[in-house]
């Protein structure tokens, strides 16, 4: 049964759609990855999945025990976290939020889930240095393990390796296709990195003037599919 | 120094000394545990515009005639506050303008209606007394004194329950959203909180001078600290050492009160300044 279903979606803001009329479903463990061109609507989407935002038609469901509220979010970076004077392990233990509920403080069970998450992604020896002062792949690995804390079976990252270097951009792609493989992590992420999508996804949507949703072997062969990885090869060399 | 000892012990005697004091601190208190969370949402000039509408308020109620302007004040303060917070989150707006534009419209219409209709001939006493608290902490009645604990308590009762969410708010609003955090619900409590701590600080501070108590302690305290929870404490231990030792000062010297704690205040900034370069980048 399928995790996450849009049916007939349209996204955009105060009324004016960005993307129309979407329908695609996602099954537990896949790995989903949503491309295409800049202002396609990517983030929107994305935010209309979370429940951020309204959809301006269509629905968006869920099912297989996956309740809106956990899921997972790994957004990008704003300006206010660039200098936050928060500790990580602050930050990872905010996953924690929403099983909490009206009570104001987290219990053992959380600080355990928190302190758990850190080792799973090699990251305790950080705990109590500050967020600001991390590598930007360190950042990310904070704010996916906060993500982490607040969901069971879901993952919704919003370019995840932006602004990375080579390196940490792969290390992050390994850590999460790890949590897919292993852990049978449901996965969506936005990418530019086409390349690193196709290794690490299950399924593709591809949104633009068309839009293609289907299995990365389908992709590889459909004119969108082709189109795109024709584009970013140009402008690679 | 013996001279002084005796000068101090000698005004502890006065209960409007021991009054200031007491709101003193407990307004400095609240004013800087909402600082961080102000001046890390880039909401610092909020306090700014709230304060000249609450000067507004004092304003209308003085027109009117009331005996006690707390009420009004308080009521038009907490409606702008709710109204400003909520234009903050809608981008299509710009909260920046939104602020400038209620702070100085606030601003002129109080003077122009004190001046049309005020039945006091002292105005440009009483408008600077409003501007710049010079004489109204050394003013309080028992009355307002317990109102101002009371409201103090209530304030400092709720920021320590709400502690987390108020992080989680304040770190990544979408994150919280997300995850099913009533993030507007602690907007409108933090509106109402600014409103309320406002409205107190009028009396130490004056309104102009209210933004230093809410960001300088913050500032000051981010300066060496690095975690949300020592930022949060010291910005609280700096701000009530700072209005405590600034009341007494301002007493001493014969100072104005206000701009004597915001002028420590400033002090206490600089050092923090000058230590975070030589310590290199603070501690945790």
């Amino acid at each position: 049964m399928a995790q996450l279903t849009c049916q007939d979606l349209s996204v955009g803001y105060e009324g004016k759609a960005v993307l129309q009329d979407l329908n695609f479903s996602v099954r537990s463990g896949d790995c989903l990855c949503i491309v295409g061109e800049n202002g396609a609507g990517k983030s929107t989407l994305m935010k209309t999945i979370l429940g951020l935002q309204p959809p301006i038609r269509g629905k968006v469901l869920t099912g297989n025990g996956l309740r809106p509220n956990e899921i997972g979010y790994l957004p990008q970076q704003t300006q206010v976290q660039k200098d936050f004077p928060a500790s990580v392990w602050e930050i990872v233990l905010s996953g924690c939020q929403g099983r909490c509920g009206r009570r104001p403080f987290y219990r053992r069970a959380e600080k355990q889930l928190a302190e758990h998450t850190l080792e799973k992604l090699h990251i305790s020896p950080l705990a109590r240095r500050c967020y600001r002062e991390l590598s930007g792949g360190q950042q990310q690995r904070v704010l996916l393990a906060r993500a982490l804390c607040a969901t069971r079976s879901m993952l919704l990252l919003d370019e995840p390796t932006a602004g990375l270097d080579p390196k940490a951009t792969a290390e992050l792609y390994q850590l999460i296709a790890r949590l897919n493989h292993q852990d049978g992590i449901t996965v969506i992420m936005i990418s530019h990195d086409l390349t690193a999508a196709l290794d690490a996804a299950s399924h593709i949507l591809h949104i633009g003037q068309t839009v293609f949703f289907g299995t990365v072997d389908a992709y590889r062969t459909s004119p969108e599919g082709r189109l795109f990885a024709a584009r970013k090869g140009g402008a690679a060399q | 120094m013996n001279a002084l000892a005796e000068k101090l012990v000698l005004y502890w005697a006065y209960p409007f000394v021991r009054y200031a004091l007491v709101v003193g601190l407990l307004v400095a208190l609240c004013s800087s545990l909402l600082g961080v969370t102000l001046v890390l949402k880039r909401f610092s000039f909020i306090g700014d515009g709230l304060s000249h509408v609450a000067f507004g308020g004092m304003a209308v109620a003085a027109v009117l005639g009331m005996t006690d302007d707390m009420p009004l004040t308080l009521g038009i303060t907490t409606v702008c506050a709710i109204l400003l917070l909520r234009t903050g989150n809608n981008t299509k707006i710009k909260g920046d303008a939104a602020v400038a534009m209620l702070s100085v419209g606030a601003l002129a219409v109080g003077y122009l209606l004190m001046n049309l209709f005020t039945p006091s001939s002292n105005l440009s006493g009483d408008v600077c007394s409003t501007l710049f608290g010079s004489t109204s902490i050394l003013t309080l009645t028992l009355r307002e004194v317990w109102l101002c604990a009371g409201l103090s308590l209530v304030v400092v009762v709720l920021f320590v329950l709400l502690y987390h969410k108020v992080f989680a708010v304040t770190f990544d609003e979408d994150f919280a959203r997300a995850v099913g955090t009533k993030t507007q619900r602690y907007n409108f409590f933090l509106a109402i909180v600014i409103a309320v701590v406002i409205v107190l600080a009028m009396n130490l501070v004056g309104s102009l001078l209210i933004s230093a108590l809410v960001i300088f302690p913050a500032l000051s305290a981010m300066r060496l600290y690095k975690t949300f929870l020592s930022v949060t404490v010291c910005s609280a231990v700096v701000s009530v050492c700072c209005a405590g030792f600034g009341i007494l000062l301002a007493i001493l010297a014969g100072t104005p009160v206000g701009s004597t704690i915001v002028a420590v205040d400033i002090l206490v900034f600089l050092v923090f300044c000058v230590l975070e370069r030589l310590l290199g980048g603070g501690r945790a």
